[in-house]
Order: C-alpha cells, then sequence, then structure tokens
C-alpha cells in the first residue's frame, strides 16, 4: 500500500524473557520491525513462536513479574512505549493503539453490558460525557454491523453470538481512532462463515479509517487474503519477513516454504499427499546460539549448528523495506513462482 | 479404492438427535434441540467421508449418536449388518470393538493419571482375553503403528505433545481392529505443522488395514485433502452430499457454495481474484428452525416455496444429493451455470 510512508510503529532489538522456576524462557529474541501508516502486517507463526508476546509485550501487556522485557525500543511516533510513565502507558492503551484479542467471550467483562464496556473507554480516553459517549458507541456498533445498534448497548456479552462478540471488541478497539490496531488472532475461534464476514469488515474499515493494523494468525490463508507485508515467527524470532505476493511465491526460509506445502489447497489438483514438518516446535531455555529451525530443517548443514542466522535481504533492498530472511541457506532462485503454483 | 462393486459399511437412515428443554418450575418438558434432524447417508468399505458444516451444525452429534454414545431419537444406524441403534446393551458392548472414535481434543479425552501403555491397553482389558505378554506386544505393536517411540509406554499423557497425545487417542482407537472410525475434529486442537503429520498417518492407517473413516471437520481444505464424499450439514440436516472433487469444482446447494467461497485460499494472486458470498445473519437457533428450508433465512436465492416446504434430499445429478428446491426441476443432470453466475457476482457487490 502506502509505500515509504513514515512508520507509526517502529521496534527494534525487543527481547522479553519468562522467569520461571524451572529456569529461564525466552519467547521474544531481538524482534525488529516497522508498521507503515495505513499498512496491514501479518504476523504468522505456531503457538509459542513469539508473535503473541512480542505484541503484548509492545503495551507491556504482560504480568511480570514472570514477563521481564529486557531490551529494544518501541517507537510509537518517536515515544518510547518501554520508558513512558504507566500513566501515559494506559493513553496509549486503548488510545492511539487498540487490541482486539483472540477470544471474544474472555475477554470481555460478562458482568456488565457492551454499552457500559464501549463507553467506558471513550469516557476515559476522549473526555465525552454520558450522552456524547453512548452516541458514538451506537456509531461504532453500526460501523461494525450489529443491527438495532441503541438497542444493543443494553444487552450483556452472552446475549450476543462469538461473531458479533468479536464485532463488539472492535467497535471497542476502534472507539478512540487508534493509529494502531493490534489484532491476535481475531477470527481463530469463529467460524469460515463468520470468519469471512470479519474478514471483510477489516478491510472496509481500513478503507474508510486508514489505520495500520498488525494481525496475528497462524493461517496462512486469512494473511493471503487481507495482508500487505508478512512478517514469519519461529522460536521467538523473525525468520522471514516481506510483501504478501513475494512471500507467497517466492518463500525464502525453509519453514515458510514447508508451512506453505503442509496447508491442503481448496482449488486445483488434489495433492497426493502433505507435506510434513516433522518434529516439535522448540523450547527456547536460553538464547539461541544456533538456528532455532535446524532440528526440522532439511537444508541443515554444520553453520546452522555454530550460529544463529541474521536476517539478510534477500532483493538488495535495506533490510526491512523488501524481503529478508534469517537463514544460512540459500533458496534456490531458478525454482520460483511455478514451485509454488503446483505445490 | 474404487474396485469391487462395494457394499456400504455403515448405513445410516432418518437419525434424529433431539435433546429435550426442560423449563419452568415443574421442570416440564418445552421443546427439543433439534440437534441432528434426519439425516441419512451411507459409507462404503474403505471410504472416507467428510461431514462438515459450522459449530452448531449437528455433525459431531451425528458422529456420537453413530456410535451411540447418545441415545437417538430416531432412526436406524446399521453398521456392518447390526442396527447399532436398537442393540441391547450386551449386543452393543460386543459390538464397540467393530466403531471406534479419535476425540477433538487429546487433552481432555485420555486421562492423565494412566500411563500410556494403561491407556492404550485398557480396550484389551475390557474386549479380549490376553495374556499379560500377548497384551504388551499388542500395545508396542499399536505404538509403532502410529509412530510412538516404545520407550514412552510408561510415561504420563501430559508428558506429551498435542500431536503425539493424538497418536495416542488413535492407537486407543485402533487396538480392537476397528472396522469403522469417526474422526471427530481430530486435528483441530494441533498447530498447522503438526495437522499434516496426524493426517498422513490417517491415510498411512486406512491404507494399510482398510479403514472407514466419517471425517468430521469444519477445515474444508483438510477434509477436500482427505475425503472421497462430502457431506455439507446446516442445522441438523445434510445440504449436500457429493464426491468430493464435484463439490469443491461445483457446489450446488447455495449453503455448500457460500460456505466454500468462504475459505480463505493460502495464495494472494487468488484472494485477490476471488469474490466471496458472504451470508448475512448468524445461524438459527436449532430449538427453534425457520419452517420450510433450514436456510431460508440466510439463503441468497430464498423464494417463497423455501419458507413453506421442507426440500427433501434427492439425487439431482448422478451421485450427488441436494435438498434445494432450486434443483426440483432437475432430478436428472443439468448445468446450473449461468443465472447462478450472475446472482453470485450481485451478492458480492451488495456487501
Amino acid at each position: 500500500m502506502p509505500d515509504g510512508a513514515q512508520p507509526v510503529l517502529q521496534v527494534r532489538g525487543l527481547k522479553t524473557v519468562f522467569r520461571t522456576r524451572a529456569g529461564e524462557v525466552h519467547a521474544v529474541n531481538d524482534v525488529s520491525f516497522h508498521l507503515r501508516r495505513g499498512e496491514l502486517l501479518g504476523v504468522v507463526g505456531e503457538s509459542g513462536s513469539g508473535k503473541s508476546v512480542t505484541m503484548m509485550s509492545l503495551l507491556r501487556l504482560l504480568p511480570a513479574p514472570p514477563a521481564e522485557i529486557r531490551s529494544g525500543e518501541v517507537l510509537l511516533d518517536g515515544r518510547d512505549l518501554l520508558k513512558i510513565s504507566d500513566a501515559e502507558l494506559r493513553e496509549v492503551r486503548g488510545g492511539k493503539v487498540g487490541f482486539v484479542f483472540q477470544d471474544p467471550m474472555t475477554s470481555l467483562n460478562p458482568v456488565f453490558t457492551v454499552g457500559m464496556q464501549i463507553t467506558e473507554a471513550l469516557r476515559r480516553h476522549m473526555g465525552l460525557d454520558k450522552a456524547a459517549a453512548e452516541t458514538r458507541a451506537v456509531d461504532l456498533l453500526e460501523l461494525v454491523g450489529i443491527p438495532d445498534a441503541r438497542k444493543r448497548l443494553g444487552a450483556y456479552p452472552h446475549q450476543f453470538s462469538g461473531g458479533m462478540r468479536q464485532r463488539v471488541m472492535i467497535a471497542i478497539a476502534l472507539s478512540c481512532d487508534p493509529d494502531v490496531l493490534i489484532a491476535d488472532e481475531p477470527t481463530t475461534a469463529l467460524d469460515v462463515t463468520i470468519q469471512a464476514q470479519i474478514l471483510e469488515l477489516v478491510k472496509e474499515l481500513r478503507r474508510k479509517l486508514g489505520m495500520a493494523i498488525i494481525w496475528i494468525t497462524h493461517d496462512l490463508g486469512v494473511i493471503a487474503g487481507i495482508a500487505d507485508r508478512v512478517m514469519v515467527m519461529y522460536g521467538g524470532q523473525v525468520v522471514e519477513q516481506a510483501p504478501v505476493r513475494e512471500l507467497f511465491a517466492n518463500p525464502q526460509h525453509p519453514y515458510t516454504r514447508a508451512l506453505l506445502q503442509t496447508i491442503p489447497k481448496i482449488s486445483g489438483e488434489r495433492e497426493a499427499r502433505l507435506k510434513v514438518i516433522e518434529g516439535q516446535p522448540p523450547m527456547l531455555a536460553a538464547v539461541p546460539a544456533a538456528c532455532a529451525f535446524r532440528d526440522r530443517c532439511e537444508f541443515r548443514h554444520d553453520r546452522c549448528d555454530r550460529e544463529n542466522p541474521l536476517r539478510r535481504p534477500v532483493d538488495g533492498k535495506t533490510l526491512g523495506q523488501g524481503h529478508d530472511v534469517a537463514c544460512h541457506w540459500q533458496a534456490p532462485a531458478a525454482a520460483r513462482p511455478q514451485e509454488v503454483a503446483h505445490a | 479404492m474404487l474396485d469391487l462393486a462395494r457394499q456400504p459399511l455403515v448405513r445410516v437412515d432418518g437419525l434424529k438427535m433431539h435433546f429435550p428443554i426442560y423449563s419452568g418450575v415443574f421442570r416440564s418438558h418445552t421443546g427439543d434441540v433439534k440437534a441432528v434432524d434426519g439425516v441419512s447417508f451411507d459409507i462404503a468399505q474403505g471410504e472416507t467421508l467428510g461431514l462438515v458444516g459450522e459449530s452448531g451444525c449437528g455433525k459431531s452429534t451425528v458422529g456420537r449418536a453413530l456410535l451411540r454414545l447418545y441415545e437417538p431419537t430416531a432412526g436406524r444406524v446399521i453398521i456392518d449388518g447390526e442396527d447399532v441403534a436398537h442393540l441391547s446393551a450386551e449386543k452393543l458392548r460386543q459390538k464397540r470393538p467393530t466403531m471406534q472414535m479419535v476425540f477433538q481434543d487429546p487433552q481432555a479425552s485420555l486421562n492423565p493419571r494412566m500411563t500410556l501403555a494403561g491407556i492404550i491397553g485398557e480396550p484389551l482389558d475390557e474386549h479380549t482375553r490376553l495374556s499379560r505378554a500377548e497384551k504388551t506386544a499388542r500395545i508396542y505393536e499399536l505404538m509403532d503403528q502410529v509412530g510412538l517411540n516404545r520407550r514412552f509406554a510408561n510415561r504420563y499423557p501430559h508428558e506429551f505433545s498435542g500431536g503425539q497425545r493424538q497418536r495416542i487417542g488413535i492407537a486407543r482407537a485402533l487396538a480392537l481392529n476397528p472396522k469403522f472410525i469417526v474422526c471427530d475434529e481430530p486435528i483441530a486442537a494441533l498447530d498447522v505443522s503438526i495437522q499434516a503429520q496426524v493426517v498422513n498417518l490417517l491415510e498411512d492407517l486406512q491404507d494399510r488395514l482398510g479403514l472407514t473413516y466419517l471425517f468430521i471437520s469444519h477445515d474444508l481444505s483438510m477434509v477436500r485433502h482427505l475425503a472421497d464424499r462430502v457431506a455439507v450439514m446446516y442445522l441438523g440436516r445434510i445440504a449436500e452430499l457429493s464426491p468430493a472433487k464435484d463439490l469443491y469444482a461445483r457446489p450446488l446447494h447455495p449453503y455448500a457454495e457460500a460456505l466454500l467461497s468462504a475459505v480463505n485460499e493460502p495464495d494472494p494472486v487468488i484472494a485477490a481474484r476471488r469474490k466471496r458470498i458472504i451470508l448475512k445473519g448468524d445461524v438459527p437457533s436449532p430449538a427453534n428452525p425457520p419452517t420450510g428450508c433450514n436456510f431460508c433465512t440466510r439463503c441468497p436465492q430464498v423464494f417463497e416455496l423455501c419458507r413453506q416446504v421442507k426440500p427433501e434430499l434427492s439425487e439431482v445429478e448422478p451421485g450427488r444429493f441436494v435438498a434445494c428446491h432450486l434443483y426440483d426441476n432437475n432430478k436428472a443432470a443439468r448445468s446450473t451455470g449461468g443465472p447462478e453466475a450472475t446472482e453470485r457476482n450481485q451478492q458480492g457487490a451488495s456487501t
């Protein structure tokens, strides 16, 4: 989308560690990325890849202890969110940055009406009085496509279906005109038809409001449909980053390549057998001194055991601006689009 | 698998599963949740039938009622020549080894206080008279079959990852050499990279042991990969039952069409081109389904008849069964290309 626009969010060298009785778990290791205005950045990875912990760390939403953000900076419009006071941070949360969580049932409070939960943010962040907040709440519910919005303000979360609850969550996240919306697997708990409704809604809201979105998911199908740029995470690190079409057409990291081949297609030739990524994702007890994917990698060589690969540009552009990968192995350049088309 | 004139191993006829609703001070019977409301299909020996639909459509209930984990309200379930729905308790117990189930959540379906050997061996204790040595040998054999290391026999479920736990569940289901296995969302709780491992295992076992599967899932692309034929359920009834190849190439029932169009293709080029049919609203309550066609409240192609008469599942093309009034006139083969395509575009534009 808007190429070269100023990043609204810039993350550098983020490290998050959980201190447990069994020792430290290095959940996020030196993660850097940026988000441009109006852009939708997809973040893909399995459970335990550190994608959610990374995003929670940005707003210091993790309970500390056991979580500890060891280093890094998170610049939102030039202000480092890791350094500001708690009071300032509260203004940012739900204000400039909205958050939509995975499970709409557990993230809405069951004993308050939906109207109260939406107006709470409006009155707190935008200083609206009760009547003005309610008017805006009705507007928001209409915006996310909840019929009969004024009546529904008095309803409790359990009176909504899963898809409707997720719409309420989105309405709350949008309530204060955020610059950045972070959505953590917002459609994973929903059925495909409801998921399609929400995805269309997000596309439409982006067109109308022009905010930047970070969309966390393990579903490459969702990413293919809505993202501008994709960041693949594995073992608490960014292993590949590229514009969406480039990533699907020319995946470089063995993990990305395997991931694209493990999911069956809905059209085209039916695959005889699914490709399998053997083994399990790693538990990160220490700062990785070697590639985190090496045990499951078919292209492993001795260098992978010795040093953890750094991200390097694939297309000659500055790191982070184009396509980059963290891998010692060079993907053969010849086998490009065709291979993906038939994989 | 298409050779030999196949006798259906499983034949389901008019299966109904209603759960009563009691309300008021006297807990009087005020209605029924019609979770499954008249479902018929059969599954041939060695075949995989996919059963898909949204949550709450009754697909898991069908699987459970089939194995008589629920007492069906009405209908017959003939598995390998016997009507499971009407067997006496003792006969049913003797029948159990033929039909097994793999559950969705391997965390919840394995007893945390039993070792792996105990879990896999329990069906053997119940249904066979093996000596201790024979039993151990059988347990090891099963563990080999599903790719679990024999050294793990004395470990507990919590020591395993999700994918491995699902292998334990599969080994337990295989212990008594079943002919028919109901797989109820066996991969839904697993990570993408692990899903393929379990699916490949299920396919290998089918090839080797000649198993028949009912594969219940909401993951339509995985069902396409696995199933020979697919039944699409909506609100307790089958909307369409077709060979997988035909269904995915050209769904006939408007619901099947909408459901398939909602699946996300992992390819940005195709995703940008595709027209989705966005269904309005939510699934109605199965306690109070609409009169006429179940889908009439959300159907983009609804007309007057749909609101009055419930369409029956009937064969509209060879091998393809659809419950929809749009096909009332063509019980024989007829293409539906033209008018439907324009309809679809209007739908896409209006959302």
